[in-house]
């Protein structure tokens, strides 16, 4: 087995990284790929919480890089999911604690071991960013259809272009096709005409995701919500395969009701 | 409603717009001050060679995918011999 190594970055904060990366980790793993997600925000961990799996932690990130536990020790498998794991971020320590080579030399070990890497960015274009692209084969680029969002995803893929790092592919996250219609939200094609890059996924805005949070249970464990299917179309795409982008305008109130819990 | 009965743009576009402008001076880092300085230094450069007409000199940055081109269009002044009016597009 040789890991892909995929990193969610976005330079702006609370676009939605760490729900991405737990709901495109879980689509990947429903699929029956075999996957490790790694928490690169240290001192500010959360994608243990999404993932429902915060009891479950001994040892972290920092731990295995700096030897006082084994890789697999620190690999907190999934309830749901058998082949889903997760190493989480040290919290009581900063990001200068890890190194960019460290992770690679982290990465390198656990390819052997899994299908998937995907890795959790934490905001920012600093350090933590830094050591979260090091090991990457692939990295997404989380936006909102906002500026501040858009701005900051143009500078992060600018960056990963000259880390030789690109090119980025690009998610599009809370888009909200009323608003969109109406003309007082940038449309996807708005977006794509700004940043000039691939597009690999849109996910609506979706009430549901704040549901799963509250839970810790990713939405993309089940198929219903329209944000649940987009991810695990992100999924389908990573893995190889042609999936269209979804209809969004065509959400009747029926499929809205459906949708919600 | 209020921006229908004022008829005012939708918000998504001026986000457009400020953002295509954004976009351009957080790539190339420079400012539009800086952009007007280096026309006036390249008006007067020209300026030394053939004679143009400064006040009709636009240079922009355009967008091709995620690179940058700048672009001068700097209207050469007519002749009495020449017909009509020239211009030089210089692309750098």
């Amino acid at each position: 087995m040789t890991a892909k190594v995929v990193t969610v970055a976005s330079g702006k904060g609370g676009v939605g990284k760490t729900t991405s990366v737990a709901n495109i980790a879980v689509a990947l793993a429903s699929r029956g790929q075999k996957v490790t997600c790694i928490d690169g925000d240290i001192g500010l961990r959360n994608l243990d919480v999404i993932l429902g799996l915060e009891n479950r932690i001994v040892y972290d990130l920092v731990d295995v890089i700096e030897g006082r536990c084994r890789l697999r020790q620190a690999m907190i498998r999934d309830k749901r999911l058998p082949e889903l794991y997760l190493i989480p971020a040290a919290q009581t320590r900063d990001k200068t604690a890890v190194s960019p080579s460290d992770m690679v030399r982290l990465c390198d070990e656990l390819r052997q071991e899994v299908d998937w890497i995907i890795i959790d960015s934490p905001a920012g274009i600093e350090r933590g960013f830094k050591n979260a692209i090091a090991a990457a084969d692939r990295v997404l680029v989380m936006t909102n259809p906002e500026v501040s969002a858009v701005r900051d995803a143009d500078r992060v893929i600018g960056l990963l272009d000259a880390e030789e790092k690109g090119p980025a592919a690009l998610v599009i996250n809370r888009l909200d096709p009323a608003m969109v219609k109406r003309g007082d939200m940038l449309s996807v094609e708005d977006v794509l005409d700004l940043l000039a890059v691939e597009l690999i996924g849109i996910i609506p805005e979706d009430e549901n995701v704040i549901v799963a949070s509250n839970r810790g249970q990713p939405l993309a464990l089940d198929g219903k919500s329209k944000a649940g299917q987009a991810f695990q179309n992100i999924a389908r795409r990573l893995m190889g395969e042609q999936v269209p982008f979804m209809d969004l305008e065509s959400q009747n109130l029926f499929q809205r009701l459906l949708g919600r819990k | 409603m209020m921006a229908f009965l004022f008829g005012r743009k939708k918000s998504a576009n001026s986000a457009k717009e400020r953002l295509q402008l954004v976009l351009i001076h957080d790539r190339t880092d420079m400012t539009s001050a800086e952009l007007n300085s280096l026309k006036d230094d390249l008006i007067e450069t020209i300026s030394r060679h053939i004679e143009i007409d400064p006040t009709a000199v636009t240079i922009n940055v355009a967008q091709d995918g995620r690179s940058q081109r700048l672009v001068a269009d700097i209207p050469l002044r007519t002749l009495g011999h020449r017909r009509g009016r020239e211009s030089g597009r210089a692309v750098g």
